[in-house]
């Protein structure tokens, strides 16, 4: 132990994507000793893969456009259980946080005054849900988070921000009194294993939606940060809230964007029937994504499908006309070649509700501190431990997200962590060192997979726990199936932990990553099974057949699942904006 | 449908003394999959088998490599594009030093692209919204920002091989002409000043390689032929 390297920053931030990068740079431009240290160089991040745009009331589209509107279908989205101060901060921050994208170079489509273009998106409304359909979400064509991703690598490299690309973060260290004080990581390329020590760690490791066996998001999306964490002895919260976006493509699991029902596409049934008209006459096609997803599922269910197995339904765009592809939607054009083998110019695409993303996570408040609960049920701040992003739970998505507002997630409350951060630098830091055995704690599981010698290998491993979770936590879920899922994943949790690594090399070992992202996926999993067997109620995309309506009486909360004893508890949702009126629950239609 | 036989390049630094070939045989039970699911099914085979991966939907990237000898991202190319008389050769992008397997060194060429000092440039004080773009002012940046810095383009470039330290490449050119032509950039000067010298745009010998592979379909050799009018232009 005592011959391993140690590194030490201020703050150290763990995972390149967008939220990542946005607080790397407010650190960075601080003065700060910051690295951020990313398992892929930072442009191979999931942010990339975002299409449709953020959303935001910069007032573009719509001059009368206003904040609290945008808040108020944040909230009603969430199906009541989004923080209603995050939310109010999200949403009235989010014209500066966008702006100053706009400001470091992002290359947004624009409208012909020379404004951002926006497009209308789900669950977007004017006037606080009475005036129709608002056109709120601003876009670059449908490449809207490559183009945010490489904006923000780009700024980081202009205020040269240090980068640790290819490290791969092993588990937090905590000292004696419980702080965080950095965490342990590997640089992939030597194998090195270092000690990094930081007054602030940021988890910004994105979602985890490789837990299921079919999803849109990247390979890479293992809720390290969210494993790290839960080892830590940390609460998540909401975990049983995960998005199943409905036009993933059949078969593939590539997302296409919600952009293309806001452009004018729209779902069809075999009879070529758009029967979104039947579940959300309204709002039709961009209803919030839940309701969506539930509506395709139901005409699957009732022989309504389409193909030849009658599981999916087609997304018509070819009414479009190839302009609008063109111009609007190229990279779904090409998507839509490479992995469906249709060019949506002549024909549907077939697509399916597909694991996206993962509301819960981490919960921290609007400056990205993460809490955990005192005996009492009291909100605590973890000292030294912040998150942001997908990995966050601020939470500001609450039991369903709205598309496009992952991007603003990202952007606000990444730079949220940064000035908060930068501040409580100021202010002077200090905690007890990591001890030895801190740090030996640490190491556990890396020494464990490094001395194994015989068991079962990872990607069988890995793909059992994909198919409990499609099986048992999918779009729909019911008690008995959902007990025995959790009962698989205790056992799957002790041939995880007698699995064997073959391949002990230290050069770029891919297969030690790919070992220790296993057990990241195993503590989402057993976290969101347990979270969604003992949430009764259904709410936003967590919906039981067993309790099909939603419970305001016992469960307006968040859950928060506590890893030590595997147990579920309750915990407030904000209902104080600050400058706002509360928005009271109400049945949810669109 | 027999199996597909796959020769693919080998090279761990702490066991191997040099590179070398070696052979798979995959069952894709006839299905045209990706070349990435294949490299998926042979590191089920052999755990130490080492490539990059991430979005495997061609946004982010990471795994270019030369297959069948051309450059082109795993997660894109169908067996059917490349595959023929059942035989697929997989070898590292060329011309950078590699680190393990199909796992390339990509320092010189992350150097190239930082050169060019990639970020919006802008001596005014920003506006208290955005900065307006006309569309046909917008319209200028397609085809230059959709670059995924995978590096096929500058792999298959031979000026590249021969001069990485002293010609950008085609990716790094490609981004350099999308700030140059960004109706918000006000550095224009100072990056044209930057490439004068013989070997930075120069050295592109027009071979048009970097079109041929680029997997997202961009064309850094036309920003290149533009970068060198703005350099003619400047210095009559």
């Amino acid at each position: 132990m005592s011959n391993m390297r140690s590194l030490t920053f201020d703050a150290i931030i763990i995972g390149g994507g967008g939220a990542g990068m946005r607080a790397a740079l407010e650190l960075a431009k601080s003065g700060k000793k910051t690295a951020v240290l990313s398992k892929v160089f930072p442009t191979r991040s999931h942010t990339v893969s975002a299409q449709g745009g953020i959303t935001c009331a910069i007032a573009s589209a719509d001059p009368n456009d206003d904040w609290r509107w945008h808040m108020y279908d944040t909230v009603k989205g969430s199906d009541y259980i989004a923080d209603q101060d995050a939310a109010e901060y999200m949403c009235s921050e989010g014209p500066k946080a966008v702006f100053e994208l706009e400001h470091m170079g992002l290359p947004f489509s624009r409208f012909d005054n020379g404004r951002i273009y926006q497009r209308p998106f789900g669950g977007q409304s004017k006037n606080f849900g009475e005036g129709g359909q608002a056109t709120r979400t601003c876009a670059a064509a449908d490449r809207t988070g490559h183009a945010l991703l490489h904006t923000l690598y780009q700024n980081n490299l202009k205020n040269n921000t240090t980068f640790l690309n290819e490290w791969y973060a092993v588990d937090l260290v905590k000292n004696a009194d419980g702080d965080v004080v950095g965490c342990i990581a590997m640089d992939i390329e030597s194998g090195e294993v270092v000690h990094v020590k930081a007054k602030a760690t940021v988890l910004a490791t994105g979602g985890a939606g490789r837990i299921y066996a079919s999803t849109t998001n990247a390979l890479i999306n293992t809720g390290d940060g969210i494993g790290m964490a839960l080892r830590a002895g940390f609460p998540m919260q909401d975990m049983e809230m995960w998005q199943f976006h409905p036009t993933g493509i059949y078969g593939a699991g590539t997302l296409v964007t919600e952009g293309c029902r806001g452009e004018g596409g729209y779902l069809i049934n075999k009879d070529g029937e758009r029967f979104m008209e039947r579940y959300a006459p309204n709002a039709k096609d961009l209803a919030g994504r839940d309701v969506v997803a539930r509506s395709m599922v139901m005409e699957i269910l009732e022989g309504r499908g389409c193909g030849e197995k009658g599981d999916h339904v087609l997304l018509k765009l070819d009414h479009l006309g190839e302009e609008v592809l063109g111009k609007r939607l190229p990279g779904i054009v090409e998507l839509s070649k490479t992995f469906a083998h249709v060019d949506p110019a002549n024909e549907p695409i077939p697509v399916v509700p597909t694991c996206h993303y993962m509301m819960g996570g981490i919960p921290t408040n609007v400056h990205g501190q993460a809490i955990m609960q005192d005996g009492d049920g009291n909100d605590q701040i973890i000292n030294g431990l912040f998150a942001c992003g997908e990995a966050a739970c601020v939470s500001v998505h609450g039991a369903n997200r709205l598309g496009g507002n992952s991007l603003l997630d990202l952007v606000v409350f990444g730079r949220a962590a940064g000035m908060y951060i930068e501040g409580a630098l100021n202010e002077g830091i200090e905690y007890l060192d990591a001890s030895e055995s801190d740090v030996e704690t640490a190491m556990k599981r890396i020494t464990r997979w490094n001395a194994s010698s015989d068991g079962e290998t990872v990607p069988e491993l890995k793909r059992a726990l994909q198919d409990i979770m499609q099986t048992s936590f999918g779009v729909f879920r019911e008690e008995d199936n959902m007990q025995k899922g959790v009962a698989q994943l205790a056992e799957l949790r002790e041939r995880i932990a007698g699995a064997y690594l073959p391949d002990k090399s230290n050069t770029f070992n891919t297969a030690r990553v790919e070992a220790l992202e296993l057990d990241n996926l195993m503590e989402v999993a057993e976290a969101t099974a347990i979270a969604a067997l003992e949430r009764k109620e259904s709410r936003g995309a967590h919906s039981r057949y067993d309790y099909p309506d939603r419970d305001d009486v016992n469960w307006l909360k968040h859950s928060m699942y506590f890893p030590l004893e595997k147990r579920l508890g309750k915990r407030d949702v904000n209902f104080a904006p600050r400058t706002v009126d509360v928005f009271e629950p109400k049945i949810r239609t669109y | 449908m027999s199996n597909l036989q796959v020769s693919l390049y080998r090279y761990n630094p702490e066991t191997d003394s040099a590179p070398y070939m070696e052979n798979f045989e995959v069952d894709t039970q006839g299905r045209d999959v990706m070349v990435l699911d294949v490299l998926h099914m042979m590191k089920e085979q052999d755990n130490g088998l080492a490539y990059r991966r991430s979005c495997r939907e061609g946004v982010c990237g990471s795994d270019g490599m030369n297959m069948n000898g051309k450059n082109g991202l795993a997660c894109i190319t169908p067996l059917s594009e490349v595959v023929k008389d059942d035989r697929l050769v997989l070898r590292p992008l060329p011309g950078l030093p590699v680190i393990r397997d199909l796992v390339v060194d990509m320092a010189l060429f992350y150097k190239q692209y930082e050169r060019i000092e990639p970020y919006l440039q802008n001596d005014q004080p920003a506006p208290a919204i955005e900065r307006l773009q006309s569309p046909e002012e917008r319209d200028k940046l397609d085809g230059l920002y959709e670059c995924i810095l995978c590096a096929c383009c500058s792999t298959a470039c031979p000026s590249f091989w021969w001069n990485p330290d002293k010609f950008v490449g085609p990716a790094g050119l490609l981004q350099s002409y999308r700030f140059l032509v960004d109706s918000r950039d006000t550095a224009t000067q100072e990056r044209l000043a930057e490439l004068e010298d013989p070997f930075s745009v120069f050295r592109c010998r027009g071979i048009m390689n970097c079109v041929a592979v680029c997997p997202k379909g961009l064309n850094p050799t036309r920003a290149i032929g533009k970068i060198r009018e703005m350099l003619l232009a400047n210095a009559t």
